[in-house]
């Protein structure tokens, strides 16, 4: 009996801890969608507003008729294309070390040491060398940027999770009929897709949010949403209906890769934490 | 003609020399089994031919023709795994199907072929189920069904039953035999478990270092091997091995065994021996060959001993005793009923007609 109720208080404990934490976590989230329909008046109101007297669009309708909302695009087109290049040769980098042993043992460590570069120190001469090739302020330029620095983090996750695949599967198919690249189709993807799509989130997300490099080699042409959002800081006022409306803009497609995605992630991540 | 035809194989893993020059020839139609401890090389040999390793040096030929640089697929080849290589996100019919697919078979051919496979190794019902949905035995027959359904000149497998339960692997052993007598391919089997390679081999190939020890029928193996080794390898329980002297009398040849009998040897064998010097020899015994000697009438070239039993392990119909014979301990295979308990005294009948005879500075069967 006293067991028992032991047990009860201590999920009834558990459980109000993690309603506390969730909202705690959720409500800035909440608080930045609700500035982006209030009216400026009601956004300086005090006490604060809980909820705005009405739904109203009038700060996202400014964004789409100034062109500030192409940034979410080219951050969409730059993301998602970088997502693909690293993924595709990232993958067959990764399949590379972990089945043919190229470069040895250590290769794979130094690749993931190239993540530990901090952008800071490298991205002057960088622009110094965009500035020279002409790709400052072009998709090019930070598609490939973006490619190359998480290509490390690609090619660390997918060799882990090919590694994990029984080479008897591969040789199965080898001996079966099929070429190394059918095999790559047939058995290596299919067998790591959980896998495939945590990385491909991850890698997405890593390129959306980016803001150093987007900052320093864009201008006007393929600004991104994060750099956008810094513009409406200004010297003498802060926007705060554009911010918000921007940072709601800049959140929902995130939101929904997530959403869709969710059971991969979670797969994704636990499959990392047991290879450790 | 031979299927396969093996010259001079060299295999390096680093540093490790995996397969050191082999050269094997396996006629059409024959079960062909490569057995030896782990390490041998048997698997690597095996691996090799399928074109999943490059041989180092030597030629590969099946059928005629030389496949050293052939991708695995170009070889003719099918294989079943030891870890059954099904891919879990298919059905089993999409597993057995697998192969078919990629040569691209008709739909309506490979429909047929699954069916008839599925049918022969009775999992018919189990077509639509998921690898997960399958016990060993079952996994193990869709290996092998994968693998039927192929049609090649060489079918090879990897320790396919080392996974199953000591039961099942009696009934697949027994399966894979009836499945060589109704297809009648060429098959090569790789196990590190003798009984395996006694029960299911045309031909039995004892691998150890790399080098193939002895080849030849199970028998060939068991009652006439090369070398001490693979005497001590096929049979269970092993052979028995005393050390002795080998010496000359005027009315024979006798192995004299220090602090033990003297063991005379029948006139046949003597005859064989003429011309070697008299010294040490290493004495091989077979647990079948000891008896008791009131069960064996009194024959040439049976020698007498009474020795204490010091262990019985009863099997059923038969013991397995140990005694004695001089510093060995020797392991007797007798009736269930001939003996009783430990610390009884039996006269045991030691068919010496059977007896190998080992010289220790080759380990070597003395023929």
């Amino acid at each position: 009996m006293k067991i028992r109720a032991r047990r009860r208080l201590a999920l009834v404990l558990r459980t109000g801890a993690a309603v506390a934490l969730t909202l705690a976590f959720l409500f800035p989230i909440y608080w930045l969608f609700m500035i982006s329909f209030k009216t400026p008046d009601e956004i300086f109101a005090y006490p604060p507003k809980w909820w705005p007297g009405q739904i109203n669009f009038a700060n996202y309708a400014v964004l789409f008729k100034d062109g500030d909302a192409t940034t979410v695009w080219n951050s969409l087109v730059i993301a998602g294309v970088s997502t693909l290049v690293s993924m595709f040769l990232g993958s067959l980098a990764a399949y590379s070390l972990a089945r043919f042993r190229t470069g040895g043992e250590h290769l794979a460590n130094w690749i993931i040491s190239q993540r530990m570069v901090p952008p800071i120190a490298i991205v002057f001469p960088i622009f110094l060398l965009y500035v020279w090739l002409g790709w400052v302020d072009t998709y090019v330029g930070l598609i490939l940027l973006y490619s190359a620095f998480n290509l490390p983090y690609v090619i660390w996750m997918m060799r882990g999770f090919i590694l994990d695949i029984p080479p008897a599967l591969e040789e199965a198919a080898l001996v079966d009929g099929y070429t190394r690249w059918q095999v790559l189709w047939k058995v290596v993807f299919p067998m790591c897709r959980a896998g495939l799509f945590a990385t491909a989130i991850f890698t997405f997300v890593f390129a959306w949010n980016e803001f150093l490099f987007a900052l320093v080699l864009t201008r006007t042409e393929v600004a991104t949403y994060t750099v956008q959002v810094t513009h409406y800081f200004g010297g003498q006022s802060n926007f705060w209906a554009k911010i918000s409306a921007m940072s709601v803009l800049g959140t929902l497609p995130v939101f929904v890769v997530v959403a869709f995605m969710q059971r991969y992630l979670v797969r994704g991540i636990s499959l990392g934490a047991v290879k450790g | 003609m031979a299927d396969l035809r093996i010259t001079g194989l060299h295999k390096y893993y680093g540093s490790v020399h995996a397969v050191r020059g082999v050269d094997l020839e396996i006629p059409a139609g024959e079960f062909a089994v490569l057995v030896g401890q782990s390490g041998c090389g048997k698997s690597t040999l095996l691996r090799t031919i399928a074109g999943l390793e490059d041989a180092d040096a030597g030629t590969i030929q099946i059928a005629g023709a030389v496949v050293n640089d052939e991708a695995p697929r170009n070889r003719d080849i099918a294989m079943v795994f030891q870890n059954y290589a099904l891919y879990p996100y298919m059905t089993v019919y999409d597993n057995i199907a697998f192969g078919l697919r990629a040569r691209k078979t008709p739909a309506a051919e490979i429909d047929a072929k699954v069916k008839q496979a599925a049918r022969t190794l009775a999992i018919a019902h189990l077509l639509e189920r998921f690898p997960r949905q399958l016990s060993g035995g079952q996994l193990q027959r869709v290996a092998i069904g994968r693998a039927i359904v192929r049609n090649a000149r060489l079918y090879l497998f990897d320790e396919p039953l080392s996974n199953l339960d000591a039961q099942l692997r009696d009934e697949m052993r027994g399966e894979i035999k009836r499945l060589h007598q109704e297809l009648g391919r060429t098959m090569i089997y790789v196990t590190h478990d003798q009984i395996e390679a006694m029960t299911m081999a045309d031909r039995i190939v004892l691998l150890r270092d790399g080098r193939i020890e002895q080849q030849g029928t199970p028998l060939d193996l068991y009652e006439k091997p090369a070398t001490r080794y693979v005497a001590g390898f096929l049979g269970s329980p092993a052979m028995n091995f005393v050390d002795a002297e080998l010496a000359f009398a005027d009315d024979g040849a006798q192995v004299r065994v220090p602090d033990g009998p003297v063991l005379g040897l029948p006139a046949a064998r003597v005859q064989r021996l003429v011309g070697r010097p008299a010294g040490p020899v290493v004495l091989g015994l077979r647990p079948e060959h000891v008896g008791h000697a009131s069960a064996d009438a009194s024959r040439p070239g049976v020698a007498r001993h009474v020795a204490a039993i010091e262990l019985v392990q009863p099997t059923g119909a038969r013991s397995y005793a140990t005694f004695r014979l001089g510093a060995a301990a020797v392991v007797a295979e007798l009736h269930a009923h001939d003996v009783s308990q430990p610390g009884e005294r039996v006269e045991l009948a030691i068919d010496m007609n059977r007896a190998v005879l080992i010289d220790p500075s080759t380990d070597r069967v003395i023929p």
